[in-house]
């Protein structure tokens, strides 16, 4: 039911947003949309609501954005840099790094993240043993645990306050 | 003022989709390529849709153009990780100078 409720405010939110300025027919379709919308997929948006509540979770959220930006921006000056090299500096291979997170939604974050930082982008993961398979395009080091400390650490430890 | 600075967001935005393209063609194997395109085609996109926000403001086409960027954000990644297992998977080779391959080593 709750998660009924979140998907319902979410999906009035961006109708809002996209109807902008809103008036009062705009509103009353919006509704009636999001109504049947919720009633028939209502219960596979969020699994565990009680996460929700906690406000220190939508802090992190906050304090991750930027760390996200910039690393986003750095993948790009990175990749640039590379493509317009006359030599193309690359060494590319698929390394294998392991996680602790668990969760559906951690994990898709933490994926996602990777995929839009420096040189990596991941290719698939095996959700019961926690391990992601990444692209890197400059392979620095072929060990797991390597790997994992500079791929995986600097996103681990926020997304972990954030979803788990 | 506030049209200069959007004008010099859309043109770091058009630089970096240029990169990307540019990568396109001159990366060999298909990885590679998704890299180059992944990363410099989604912030030289937001860069492009920032660019209309701060010129248009709080106005229709402003806010449509941040929603814009937060589903480019989200979906380009999703995309780009199917593109890979599936290329993986239907036995694209990775490039011949390629350091190593786990995720062949484990039988995937």
């Amino acid at each position: 039911m709750k998660s009924k409720i979140v998907l319902f405010i979410l999906a009035n939110f961006i109708w809002i947003l996209l109807n902008w300025i809103p008036d009062s027919q705009h509103l009353l379709i919006g509704l009636l949309v999001s109504l049947v919308v919720v009633c028939l997929t209502g219960d596979l948006f969020v699994k565990r609501v009680h996460l929700f509540n906690h406000p220190v979770r939508y802090l992190w959220f906050l304090y991750y954005i930027p760390v996200f930006i910039w690393e986003c921006f750095k993948a790009n000056i990175d990749v640039a840099y590379r493509v317009i090299h006359p030599d193309l500096p690359i060494h590319p291979g698929i390394v294998k790094v392991k996680t602790a997170l668990r969760s559906d939604t951690a994990i898709t974050f933490l994926a996602n993240s990777i995929t839009l930082t420096p040189g990596t982008l991941s290719v698939d993961v095996d959700k019961e043993n926690g391990f992601l398979y990444v692209h890197w395009i400059e392979v620095k080091n072929k060990n797991v645990d390597k790997a994992t400390e500079l791929i995986v650490a600097r996103f681990e430890s926020i997304l972990k306050r954030i979803f788990e | 003022m506030i049209n200069i600075i959007g004008i010099v967001f859309i043109s770091i935005g058009l630089f970096f989709d240029f990169v990307g393209c540019l990568g396109l063609v001159r990366l060999p194997d298909v990885y590679n390529r998704l890299q180059a395109s992944t990363k410099c085609i989604t912030l030289g996109t937001c860069s492009i849709l920032f660019g209309a926000f701060i010129i248009h403001g709080f106005e229709a086409a402003g806010i449509k153009a941040l929603l814009c960027m937060v589903f480019l954000i989200l979906t380009s990644p999703v995309s780009a990780h199917a593109l890979a297992r599936g290329a993986h998977k239907s036995g694209v080779k990775l490039w011949s100078k390629s350091v190593v391959d786990k995720y062949a080593e484990d039988g995937n």
